[in-house]
């Protein structure tokens, strides 16, 4: 292991972690000191680094977040049901642990798993370790912090052939532990068979202003022919840090759809990276989010096209008010031999005071000479014009207002195909619109 | 019901309206006609409450109240309707719910008891047919992807279902073709009543053939150059507007505005 001039708290913590894991198969350990081992050498990441660069991460170093310690912390199933969904198995986690008592689980078809991942590397370790690791960017800082980590998350597997008709949703709480921030890392893999279908939601939701540092990894596959549907709803508490990778690779034919929402959280980095590594790849990665008073939100995405013949559409919008920060780089890399790919990607923002304020970077990097790519970026405030019109009808101010900010999300809105998840962001943005009410009878 | 008095106005820096002297009555229909630049858009907007436009002198009274201190949304509830030459897209928001929404907006205003969902609806399908709306554009986002002619016909469709006291029609007919333009005038014609006054403005004569208008005005560099009844807009579609442009027609025109 490498000298360190200055060991990190989180490696300061590990130690103590380490040893508390006592019977985890050899794979799981071995990977973890890898993790260790990169983010020892590389550490937290600093604003000279390009894609840190209008992000900082450094409140995280000087913050001292306890290694939650498990249990519900007091949770109750009445507490958590405003975020549940209807119609879904809900399994909870709560500061990345597993809880069956607050989980609710359903029939499932046969031979699907859908649980606790430190379940499953017990007991499913064939399906788990081959997979576990393999998609996630090693080098990354957080993907190594939370590898060094792994304990628990969600595990999902869908067998060849089957459908899953009824939605997952994986809802990870965060929360203080006895008044202290914590930090947690779940790590989550689905794992599509070929020609299967899957619909995840994975939630991320805290309390009021609750301190707590929420570092999820989670690797998606989707084999060939797999039609997967996943949502990720950011409802962190607005203490709170969050800083996610999700890695997507998908296989030939296969049919996805992700739409990342957020309104919560402190800081929020989402590095969304997912690989076309087969034909015929329809991949839709969209997403809204919401940012105001002091929150900063970023989301950073890499599609690489590695195939020919492969589509992939990107729209993400983005709504800022007060002194909100909002950071999109998007970059779109064609290899050489992905010829006739299809890919467009766009960001959207609108700002609704003068001091909010969005750093937007679409790229493309194209190096196959047949191919149809777009790219376009967009900040700007509401249209006076509609505004004006909308008044002209007897419609108020802050009502035309409120309603053009929903026609905007609109957009996206209307590209969510889970309807639970769908009337649920309409029902937030009814009550956090200014005379939501008018907008809720208008649309 | 509306009398204006010397209304200047302007945009940025530059004046646009120098002077208007207008009054419309009760039930009447009054067409303001004028080349481009004249300010007729300018005078609708003014009507209508565009904050862009500052008015730098005058007054505007409307069924006795000072028209200018209300915004735009107070004077839609007390009854003025503007058509939009260009009307506005809003995509995500349903034109028969936002319509729902207006209404129930301005009757709160005067007073009225909400429309529910059934009696709305009742409302709207009798509506429809004055402008003959495709029922599938009441169910699509306002505006969104329409036709010209049928953002043009929306306009209608609005004003017919919120029923102002009055309507200013800002170059409602411009690139309409005949079959939108004789819809368009059947449903301002079938508005027409002894409490609901209109302004037209138009750049054509074209439409006052379809909607027969009490009194014609003509609109150049920001005041009104001649007033007349409905032959004047046929004199006018003769002549054209230059020999009422001071600037174009020297000596002549000072002599008609004397």
């Amino acid at each position: 292991m490498p000298a360190v001039k200055e060991r990190s708290p989180f490696v300061e913590a590990y130690e103590s972690f380490d040893k508390s894991l006592g019977s985890q198969g050899e794979a799981v350990k071995r990977l973890r000191r890898e993790g260790l081992e990169v983010f020892e050498e590389i550490g937290l990441p600093s604003k000279r680094q390009e894609e840190w660069r209008k992000t900082n991460v450094a409140a995280l170093g000087s913050t001292s977040f306890r290694r939650a310690s498990g249990g519900t912390s007091g949770l109750t199933p009445e507490k958590i049901r405003p975020f549940l969904l209807p119609d879904c198995i809900d399994l909870v986690f709560v500061n990345g642990r597993f809880s069956a008592e607050l989980s609710r689980p359903g029939a499932l078809p046969e031979g699907v798993f859908a649980g606790s991942l430190a379940d499953a590397m017990a007991r499913h370790a064939d399906l788990v370790e081959p997979l576990l690791g393999h998609y996630a960017d090693g080098k990354h800082p957080f993907v190594a912090l939370n590898t060094a980590h792994i304990e628990d998350g969600a595990f999902i597997h869908v067998p060849r052939g089957v459908a899953v008709e009824k939605t997952i949703h994986l809802l990870f709480l965060g929360t203080t532990e006895g008044g202290e921030a914590v930090v947690s890392y779940p790590r989550n893999l689905f794992v599509a068979g070929q020609s299967s279908q899957l619909t995840v939601v994975e939630s991320y939701c805290g309390f009021g202003d609750e301190r707590y540092f929420h570092c999820p990894v989670t690797e998606i596959v989707g084999e060939a022919n797999s039609v997967l549907d996943h949502y990720r709803l950011g409802q962190e508490s607005l203490g709170a840090y969050h800083v996610a990778t999700q890695k997507i690779h998908l296989e030939r034919d296969t049919n996805f759809f992700t739409h990342s929402i957020n309104h919560g959280g402190a800081l929020v980095r989402n590095d969304i990276q997912a690989m076309l590594d087969g034909e015929g790849i329809h991949c839709t990665l969209n997403g809204l989010y919401l940012a105001r008073g002091a929150q900063h939100v970023d989301h950073q995405m890499r599609v690489d096209h590695a195939k020919p013949n492969c589509h992939s559409y990107e729209l993400f919008k983005g709504i800022l008010e007060d002194r909100a920060r909002a950071v999109f780089n998007g970059r779109i890399y064609v290899h050489q031999d992905a010829q006739k790919t299809d890919a467009k990607q766009s960001n959207r923002n609108l700002l609704l005071s003068k001091d909010a304020l969005v750093h937007s970077n679409p790229q493309l990097e194209i190096f196959a000479d047949d191919v149809r790519c777009t790219h376009g970026s967009t900040t700007g405030h509401l249209d006076d014009e509609a505004v004006f019109y909308l008044r002209s009808r007897g419609i108020g101010e802050e009502a035309a207002r409120s309603l053009l900010t929903y026609s905007f999300a609109g957009e996206v809105l209307d590209e969510i195909r889970l309807e639970a998840v769908r009337k649920d962001l309409e029902e937030f943005l009814f009550t956090r619109l200014p005379k939501g009410n008018i907008v809720r009878q208008a649309v | 019901m509306l009398k204006i008095r010397n209304l200047h106005a302007r945009v940025d820096d530059k004046e646009i309206l120098k002077g208007i002297d207008l009054d419309v009555g009760l039930g009447e229909v009054h067409a303001v006609m004028g080349p481009n630049g004249s300010g007729k858009s300018t005078l609708a907007q003014v009507l209508a409450g565009r904050e862009d436009y500052e008015v730098t002198a005058g007054e505007v009274e409307f069924g006795g109240e000072d028209l200018l201190e209300m915004p735009p949304e107070d004077r839609a509830r007390e009854g003025i309707f503007m058509a939009f030459q260009y009307p506005v897209e809003i995509p995500g928001v349903s034109n028969t719910y936002f319509l729902k929404a207006a209404l129930n907006a301005i009757r709160k205003h005067q007073g009225l008891e909400e429309m529910d969902a059934i009696d709305f609806l009742k409302l709207v399908r009798a509506k429809m047919k004055l402008v003959n709306m495709d029922e599938a554009l009441l169910n699509r986002p306002v505006n969104d992807g329409f036709s010209g002619g049928e953002k043009k016909r929306n306009e209608i469709f609005h004003m017919a279902v919120l029923e102002p006291r009055l309507a200013v029609l800002d170059e409602t007919d411009s690139g309409l073709d005949i079959d939108a333009l004789k819809i368009v005038s059947e449903g301002v014609n079938t508005m027409r009543s002894a409490d609901r006054s209109f302004v037209v403005i138009t750049h054509y004569q074209r439409i006052l053939n379809y909607i027969e208008p009490d009194f014609v005005h003509v609109l150049v560099d920001g005041r009104i150059a001649r007033s007349g009844g409905k032959d004047l807009a046929l004199e006018l579609e003769d002549k054209g507007y230059a020999w009422l442009d001071p600037k174009t027609a020297g000596t002549a025109a000072a002599a008609v505005m004397a």
